[in-house]
């Protein structure tokens, strides 16, 4: 198949369609409109909006782009991306990952002047989410995804997203159980005053102690049917399994706190400690909110389905029709643009095509797909579009059977049992103990106190400081953690990275950067003029290996010729003139057919692509893949302490590269398929490794989840990246050492703030044995050792962090 | 003293009035997102259409 290729190719600065006269100037216009909309946005700051894509203001104009939404028409699709929906609006949100500035805020909340129908429009920037609200009799879902299209925000629109809805973040009902304890605790403390400072009016005493009791009571009866449920239920559900964790002491404390201050009230013998108890549900619940905090907009659970496109055009009797890709199946004819993912495993009905599997193998070497060939979903199509049919439905397919693997799955056996559980058992079993203990040595001494130092006891022994601790270290160091490019999917996941003893690398994406390769010429040196022809060929090809070449010859300033002929062989190479010059470039064999002789080429292992000028070979550009910044340091510290691995579904091309980092080649492995990747994780985990897996693409997925922590390397933080433990961005790999650095040393600081919630126990419990635990010492004691904790824990990380030199501010 | 009574049952429900807000603030959803009205508030409203504010309907989950 043979396609001529137009030689000039200027677009609109605007809209990115052909312009008919070129200008002097960096910007072209292909109407005065498109010029206007220009200064506009480029006047109100709004220029960044062409940065978004690569072809801004994508147009729909022919008719086979607009098929590509069709299957928003189909009723089961709308029901399930409507929110909402009555007879004349509807609701409908949108995951947008373009969003990216507060320019695009603006835009998407204005759609109403460009779609009258468009009733209102809310973006929640962290989460990249619009969310519309239209009227159906004016528009439907089909115009408003084409129009958020048009203008360069096009929807992620996945079969993940139509089959759950996603949860928020922090549930609402947390806020408000914060607020029913916060507001019981102020009230509370304020009705305690009169207590604390001893002022018993004479005359009025009982009748003001009646009320402030019955006050207090009624405040506190919220907060323990409301506020604490959550602990009181994790209490139960874990005394019923037979097992104990932090929840445990602290319903004890809650139980106790709420019983006998009820006692004394109803007895009159007391005030009762109620706003102990309220403070110390306040404050849980902050931790708990601290804890709960996660990176929105940030996706840390994508399986295959939130690959795969929602819809495919599949052709019916000589039509094409978009449908869902759900119900594809065997000996259905589909056809595939340039960019798309194939959706199920399927057979090539086109001549030729290339198709990128660094998605699935991390191969970075696109590969080239001939009439006849099996295509593997999950490859992506690049160049004209292809034909193929399928030969397996999406959900046997290869991709999906790999998801659908025995090991992914068994990952709830890895344990993830914190610290403060480990010890709850132990603290618990204490407390009770010095409780009863204390409550039959006051037996002897004086029976009727010996009720009040049991309840005492398990009173100040309440681990709410010991809960506090966790959380806060945590909190605090995820915060500088993400502030620095490393995002955790939950905050316990830094106790988990502290017991690491080995470190998995994935090749392709990951230590090596697959934008940037490195170009060598191989052969005698080209001139000046053979450069430009290179170029000028190179240029006008869609090729990600012209583009490559072409690209390092334009960092040397190479001039451009304008060619007399050119024209491509899909899959082979490209062929130009230029005068009495002739240019070939490509592969092996076809420089072999054009030349008609055969070439000696150079035996170097590696991807070439070959040049002959003149029907005269002269050599091939190799392309070998270049290291990330600081890669070769941070693998030269990490060896000190860790055992390195690396894995790569790539061929051996670059082991002597790499061999002398990770202690000759027996560590590492090449030419690992997705599954191989994921047996030998495990075979290390097995080794009682804890082993730590860096990857980024698809075909890490079952590794990384198998891994005792996964880490999902990511150009684009906001873009996607498989199931994992915690996202780095890759501009950040350098300090990779640093941020495990940091991980470790913040479980030291737990420890030293668990050290600190005993000593507040233990001077409580001296308080107690001795029966001194008035409401006033429980009152100063129990606030005072949770702010204690919160402000050393904080501190304390941050203090760490900017020792090494880490960002703490935003 | 009575009117000691009466301050404290009144402030209280000043305080209640105050949860309350807090609880309608929190279900329609004003916590959700803490972080775009920070920008949005900075956005010139002069050139809206008029159909802007006339119909809202509520989102509650």
């Amino acid at each position: 198949m043979k396609e001529s290729v137009n030689i000039k190719r200027t677009t609109c600065s605007h809209c990115g369609e052909p312009v008919d006269i070129e200008r002097d100037s960096e910007l072209n216009f292909c109407c005065t409109g498109c010029e206007t909309v220009y200064h506009l946005l480029s006047d109100n700051n709004l220029c960044t909006y062409y940065d978004l894509v690569d072809s801004p203001g994508t147009t729909i104009k022919n008719s086979l782009e607009r098929k590509r939404f069709d299957y928003l028409i189909d009723k089961d699709v709308q029901e399930k991306l409507i929110d909402f929906k009555n007879a004349e609006v509807a609701t409908s949100s949108f995951n947008i990952p373009n969003i990216h500035c507060t320019s695009c805020v603006w835009l998407l909340e204005n759609l109403q002047n460009l779609n009258d129908g468009v009733l209102q429009g809310t973006v929640n920037f962290l989460k990249r989410k619009l969310t519309l609200v239209f009227d159906t009799r004016k528009t439907d879902l089909r115009s408003i995804v084409e129009l958020l299209t048009t203008i360069g925000y096009e929807p992620d629109l996945t079969l993940h997203q139509l089959e759950e809805k996603e949860q928020q973040s922090i549930p609402r009902d947390l806020w408000l159980k914060l607020g029913v304890a916060g507001f019981s605790f102020g009230n509370i403390m304020l009705f305690s005053f009169p207590e604390y400072l001893n002022m018993s009016v004479s005359d009025s005493v009982d009748t003001f102690k009646v009320f402030f009791g019955v006050l207090n009571i009624l405040l506190a009866i919220p907060v323990l049917v409301y506020s604490s449920s959550d602990y009181l239920k994790s209490a139960f559900a874990a005394i019923s399994q037979k097992g104990i964790n932090l929840d445990v002491p602290i319903s004890i404390g809650i139980v106790a706190l709420f019983g006998r201050s009820l006692y004394e009230i109803l007895s009159g013998t007391g005030a009762g400690y109620f706003d102990s108890f309220a403070g110390f549900i306040f404050f849980l619940l902050i931790g708990k909110i601290v804890q709960k905090k996660t990176f929105e907009g940030l996706s840390f659970d994508r399986d295959y389905k939130s690959y795969l496109p929602i819809s495919v055009l599949k052709i019916v009797n000589g039509i094409e029709q978009s449908v869902s890709v759900k119900t594809l199946s065997v000996g259905n004819e589909i056809v595939l643009r340039n960019n798309e993912l194939i959706p199920c495993d399927s057979i090539l009905q086109s001549d030729s095509t290339i198709i990128d599997y660094s998605f699935i193998t991390g191969e970075s070497t696109p590969v080239t797909k001939m009439h006849g060939d099996p295509v593997f979903a999950g490859g992506r199509i690049m160049g004209a579009q292809s034909k193929m049919l399928v030969s397996k439905k999406v959900v046997h397919s290869y991709l999906t059977q790999l998801w659908e693997n025995d090991g992914i799955k068994s990952n709830e056996q890895r344990d993830h049992s914190t610290l403060a559980d480990r010890i709850s058992p132990y603290f618990t079993i204490t407390v009770i103990g010095i409780a009863i203990i204390s409550c039959l040595i006051w037996l002897y001494i004086e029976p009727s106190k010996a009720f009040t130092i049991f309840t005492a006891v398990l009173i100040v022994a309440c681990p709410c400081a010991l809960a506090l601790s966790a959380p806060f270290t945590f909190g605090s160091a995820t915060n500088i953690l993400s502030l620095n490019g490393f995002f955790l999917k939950d905050i316990d996941g830094i106790e988990s990275l502290g017991t690491i003893d080995t470190i998995v690398f994935d090749k392709t994406g990951t230590i090596t950067d697959s934008e940037k390769a490195n170009l060598t010429f191989i052969g005698s040196p080209l001139s000046e003029f053979d450069k430009q022809l290179i170029y000028t060929t190179t240029r006008n090809s869609t090729h990600p290996y012209s583009k490559k070449i072409c690209s390092t010859l334009k960092e040397e300033n190479i001039s451009d010729l304008s060619p007399d002929f050119i024209e491509e062989v899909r899959g082979k190479g490209i062929h130009s003139s230029y005068k009495d010059y002739a240019v070939h470039i490509g592969s092996k064999s076809f420089l072999e057919d054009s030349i008609g002789s055969k070439i000696n080429t150079s035996k170097r292992p590696g991807s070439h692509v070959h040049i002959a000028i003149n029907y005269e070979y002269r050599g091939s550009f190799e392309f070998k893949n270049k290291l990330r910044v600081g890669v070769q340091e941070l693998i030269e510290i990490l060896r000190v302490n860790y055992d390195l691995h690396l894995l790569s579904g790539d061929n051996e091309k670059d082991a002597d590269q790499l061999s002398k980092y990770f202690k000759g080649t027996d560590n590492m492995h090449f030419n690992q398929s997705p599954s191989q990747k994921l047996d030998f994780v495990e075979s290390l985990s097995n080794k009682n490794q804890k082993v730590l897996m860096i990857g980024d693409g698809l075909n890490d997925a079952g590794a990384l989840k198998n891994s005792h922590f996964g880490i999902a390397l990511s150009d684009k933080t906001s873009s996607f990246s498989p199931a994992c433990d915690a996202i780095l961005d890759s501009k950040e790999l350098r300090n990779f050492k640093t941020l495990l650095d940091f991980s470790k040393d913040s479980i030291g600081i737990v420890n030293v703030s668990f050290g600190l919630s005993l000593v507040y126990n233990i001077t409580g419990l001296y308080f107690a044995i001795t029966g001194h635990l008035s409401p006033l010492v429980a009152a100063i004691l129990m606030p005072l050792s949770s702010i204690t904790i919160m402000v050393f824990t904080t501190f304390a990380t941050r203090l760490k962090a900017r020792k090494m030199g880490l960002k703490i501010w935003a | 003293m009575g009117v000691i009574f009466f301050l404290i049952l009144f402030s209280i429900s000043v305080a209640l009035i105050f949860l309350a807000a807090f609880i309608w603030a929190v279900k329609s959803g004003q916590f959700d997102d803490k972080y775009t009205p920070s920008v949005r508030i900075l956005f010139d409203e002069k050139n809206s259409s008029s159909n802007n504010k006339t119909q809202t309907s509520k989102r509650d989950s």
